[in-house]
């Protein structure tokens, strides 16, 4: 074996490893996190937890039942207002579009999801809440959407870039119209990356607080309808985690935990409903 | 059709509507009084079921904005609104001190285990940044026989615009004209030095994991995390450690001369056992209310408040409101009309 | 019958009214018009955005003018405003959490997405993604009560041992800073470039890898030289995200940062960021000035992530002139 062929080998085993490394890195930081979570959170996870509403402090037997109902009222809102506009755009921005859009497109996209969460707050606010002169759900929906379109929108166009041309010509080839193409052959081919990102963006709203403030601002009771200001678990924790009380702390903790559990639930809901489908496996 | 019509509507209708029977008030502001105010609005709707007032701590500027946008039926606030706010409001608003608290000097110290006593000086004098050390004569000089480190001090104050700074800034303007010219008193000021917690318990945090810093929270955050905090000399020379008899004393000092609309501040009140750096804190009411089932739910509740609500107070470490306040604001509901 | 004028355009598409009409009863039409109204829902909303900042900073940008750019004082009581101090927290932190979550991230992406098997990659990024479902506040309490005393008594001044002798790592030690904030961010970050990169490292067609190898690559060789470039788009999409992410991070940050508007050359020193300052202080701000400069805050990050957003996209303009076959950015 000639030195460069070592030289090659070596690189090989060394850049794998670090690879290795880094995967492990980034796992035992999530682990930790999710650990501490559990720790901490678990111990206030309890029946109460998810049936009764929140009670006064020096009250035990307290819950945020309303909480989880209600982040999953605003989530459902949110994805029905982003996931459509991010799926449909990004189908654009793929299959039809020229060179003038869709770079305007991708680039106020890339622009819209660097707003802090807290300026999509203030802008929902102006536009969802002021008009009307109160706080509801729709809002708080409309804010998280808005925070969900550039990552559905940026995803969607990537992934139907990945397929494959060869797929697209089969499927022309046997005289099927462009929309036909698309909606039966390409994105069910990009389906998998598309669902990833749509849950990614999905996870990213669900735990955030500032834009919620603004327009959802929150409720000890039960909110019906969606119009009525309504409470979540993000703005949950965040006003138990900076109270003086230390049973509050505790129930931020069982919150966030909580929160993950919702998100991990969703997950794995929408994933074997949509795979039922079948997307076809890459090798 | 027509049947899978009508359980469309029927389906719309339980989702748009909300149950007739139910009065639901929104308020915001304030996040100091949250404890108290989740726990009043929680009993009022034990004795009044169709009655839900949904407060959110969202802190007093936001309570007063989204008073001003009329987003909310009423507000709270640590600090009174200035007459700059009150003529932008367009609509009359009335103030209603709720309870009381207080803002301590806390501090980490390791090896210190006396209490510290400040003098307004030697507290102006740290947050301007003039007083860099510990054994600096200043703090000293008020403490013999303590043995304070030459070390430097770390300052911590609020970063998140707040009613604790609000009440600490006003102590320290009235103690310090230096602090008045420079910075000022507000929810948010350009502080000389330090650095900056979100929130009380940011500050509490930083407390505890930093030798040698000094800081100010509310007196409920100091007794619930256990942190030391000093005393304070107050306009009557005396050295007073921040207690619910303390914040009593300077609201009943300022009783006397209180305006009526209830906007004063009673950082350094005078008189014996006062604590000096203590605040009311108040709901924001409108004048004028349309709805007439919201404004007497409204005024149900200040009359509640005043009578059997301030039981709730001492139990989680606020002070009562002094009787004489008590009776003047039982007169000045009746303005609500 | 009268003919009617029908133009041609570039995509030999027709645009006479006749031939609009025709084309619009098709499937594809519609699908086209449809998905492009969608595609402008987001323009039409950043649009709107823009507006509403521009409108509501009015009075704080006809009091400063551009010296509100590169003043460094911020004094609600004394109604003095600039912006610089918190552009350069905003970018230092960005700057830091980019550097250590990128190269992790993608090296972990690799690795899920080459060598792991395939059960095990699934399930981990399944638990990665869950990540970014962790609210703000959670990762700053984690921040301050776990990587704060561990960086002011292990990190830091094991850095200041190591690298002191340069501006970067001098001053006191108080654990929170820019550096910790930095980390933070990282950590908050790294889950959108694992999850995103390695779904496009597994979209890449197989026969790029099997070409490669059959050359007699090694293993690495052709990871790095034939799968990655060919997914390079995609991964620089993940980067945007990430980016994204760390200039907008608000309460994460403002715990652990120090909340000083200071500007200092070390990383040690604690700062401020605009999205930090927005949250601390927009709830609490009253008088108009004082909200319209925060409004003109919002702005400049605004204008921060346009100018950023460009230079990165010139960057990859300018790499992918080598040309790999894919879409542009």
């Amino acid at each position: 074996m000639n030195p460069r062929m070592l030289w090659r080998k070596s690189i090989n085993v060394l850049m794998l490893s670090l690879t290795g490394l880094c995967a492990l890195v980034a796992v035992s930081v999530l682990f930790f996190i999710l650990g501490y979570l559990v720790y901490h959170g678990g111990r206030d996870v309890n029946w109460n937890f998810f049936t009764q509403l929140p009670k006064p402090v020096g009250e035990s037997g307290g819950g945020m039942a309303n909480a989880i109902v209600g982040s999953g009222k605003v989530l459902l809102l949110a994805a029905l207002f982003g996931v459509p506009v991010g799926l449909l755009g990004g189908v654009y921005l793929a299959e039809f579009g020229g060179r003038a859009i869709p770079f305007v497109v991708r680039y106020t996209a890339d622009l819209l999801n660097g707003v802090p969460s807290i300026v999509i707050g203030i802008f929902a606010y102006a536009v969802a809440v002021m008009p009307v002169h109160h706080f509801s759900t729709l809002a708080g929906g409309f804010a998280l959407g808005v925070m969900m379109i550039p990552i559905v929108l940026r995803s969607t166009e990537e992934f139907l870039h990945a397929v494959p041309r060869a797929m697209r010509e089969g499927a022309m080839a046997l005289g099927a119209s462009k929309w036909r193409t698309i909606s039966s052959v390409v994105l069910p081919a990009a389906s998998r990356g598309i669902l990833t990102a749509a849950l990614l963006a999905l996870a990213r709203v669900a735990g955030e607080t500032a834009p919620l403030l603004f327009t959802a601002f929150g409720n000890r009771y039960w909110s019906p309808g969606w119009g009525q200001p309504i409470s979540s678990l993000p703005v949950m924790i965040y006003t138990y985690a900076v109270g003086p009380y230390e049973d509050w702390h505790q129930q931020a903790w069982a919150a966030g935990l909580v929160l993950l559990g919702l998100v991990l639930v969703t997950n794995i809901v929408v994933r074997t409903v949509l795979s039922r489908g079948g997307s076809p496996q890459r090798s | 059709m027509t049947l899978r019509r009508l359980l469309g509507f029927a389906v719309l209708a339980v989702l748009f509507t909300a149950p007739a029977w139910a009065q639901n008030i929104n308020a915001a502001g304030a996040t100091f009084p949250y404890p108290i105010y989740s726990k009043w609005f929680d009993e009022y709707h034990k004795v009044y079921p169709n009655v839900q007032i949904n407060y959110q701590s969202i802190g007093s500027g936001g309570g007063i904005r989204q008073l001003l946008d009329k987003t909310v039926d009423f507000g709270a606030s640590d600090g009174p609104m200035s007459d700059d706010q009150l003529k932008q409001a367009g609509f009359k608003i009335l103030h209603f001190p709720t309870v009381l608290g207080a803002a301590v000097p806390s501090y980490n110290l390791p090896g210190v285990t006396a209490e510290l006593k400040f003098t307004p000086e030697a507290l102006a004098g740290i947050f301007l940044g003039k007083v860099t050390k510990w054994n600096d004569p200043a703090i000293a000089g008020a403490n013999p026989g303590v043995k304070l480190p030459a070390d430097d001090i770390v300052v911590i104050h609020r970063s998140d615009g707040s009613g604790t700074t609000y009440i600490w800034t006003d102590y320290i303007s009235k103690v310090s004209d230096d602090w008045k010219s420079k910075v000022g008193t507000n929810t948010s000021v350009n502080w000389p030095v330090g650095l900056g917690g979100k929130g009380n318990e940011g500050i509490a945090g930083l407390l505890k994991q930093t030798p040698d810093s000094i800081g100010y929270v509310e007196l409920i955050y100091a007794i619930q995390n256990n942190l030391p905090y000093g005393s304070v000399k107050n306009a009557a020379g005396e050295f007073v450690k921040a207690s619910l008899a303390g914040v009593s004393a300077a609201a009943a000092g300022a009783a006397k001369s209180m305006p009526d609309d209830f906007r004063v501040s009673i950082t350094n009140a005078p008189g014996k056992g006062a604590y000096p750096i203590s605040s009311f804190t108040w709901l924001l009411i409108p004048a004028q209310i349309q709805d007439a089932a919201k404004r007497d739910a409204i005024k149900d509740f200040l009359h509640w408040m005043l009578a059997t609500g301030q039981q709730d107070c001492e139990p989680l470490a606020y002070a009562k409101l002094p009787k004489e306040v008590v009776a003047k604001e039982e007169k000045a509901i009746a303005m609500i009309q | 019958m009268a003919t009617v004028p029908t133009t041609v355009d570039a995509a030999g598409l027709s645009w006479g009214p006749r031939a609009l009409l025709r084309r619009l009863r098709s499937g594809d039409e519609v699908a086209r018009l449809i998905t492009l109204i969608f595609a402008l829902v987001v323009v039409l909303l950043t649009v709107l955005l823009v507006y509403q900042l521009w409108v509501n900073s009015a009075e704080a940008r006809h009091r400063f003018g551009l010296s509100f750019l590169w003043n460094t004082t911020w004094d609600p009581v004394a109604n003095r405003f600039g912006a610089l101090t918190f552009v350069y927290g905003t970018l230092v932190t960005s700057a830091l959490g980019l550097l250590i979550a990128v190269p992790l991230g993608l090296g972990a992406a690799i690795f899920l997405a080459e060598l792991a098997p395939r059960r095990l990659s699934d399930n981990l990024t399944f638990l990665i993604d869950l990540l970014a479902a962790v609210p703000s506040v959670i990762y700053g309490l984690l921040g301050v009560f776990i990587l704060v005393p561990i960086m002011r008594t292990e990190i830091q001044p094991a850095l200041k041992r190591a690298f002191g002798f340069t501006p970067l790592f001098q001053g006191p030690v108080y654990g929170i800073g820019l550096l910790t904030a930095g980390l933070v961010l990282a950590v908050m970050i790294v889950p959108f470039i694992i999850s995103v990169s390695r779904e496009v490292l597994l979209a890449v067609p197989g026969d790029q890898r099997e070409a490669a190898l059959a050359l007699g690559a090694t293993r690495w060789e052709a990871t790095w030289k034939a799968v990655v470039p060919y997914a390079r788009t995609g991964i620089m999409g993940s980067v945007f995200l990430a980016l994204a992410r760390a200039l907008g991070e608000t309460m994460a940050v403002t715990m652990v940062i120090g909340n000083n508007p200071t500007i200092s050359s070390s990383l040690f020193s604690p700062g401020y960021s605009i999205a930090a300052v927005l949250a601390n202080e927009f709830s609490e701000a009253t008088g108009n000035l004082y909200l319209s400069a925060l409004i003109e805050l919002g702005l400049v990050l605004f204008l921060l992530t346009f100018v950023l957003n460009g230079l990165a996209r010139l960057l990859i303009v300018l790499t992918t002139a080598r040309g790999s076959g894919v879409a542009q950015a």
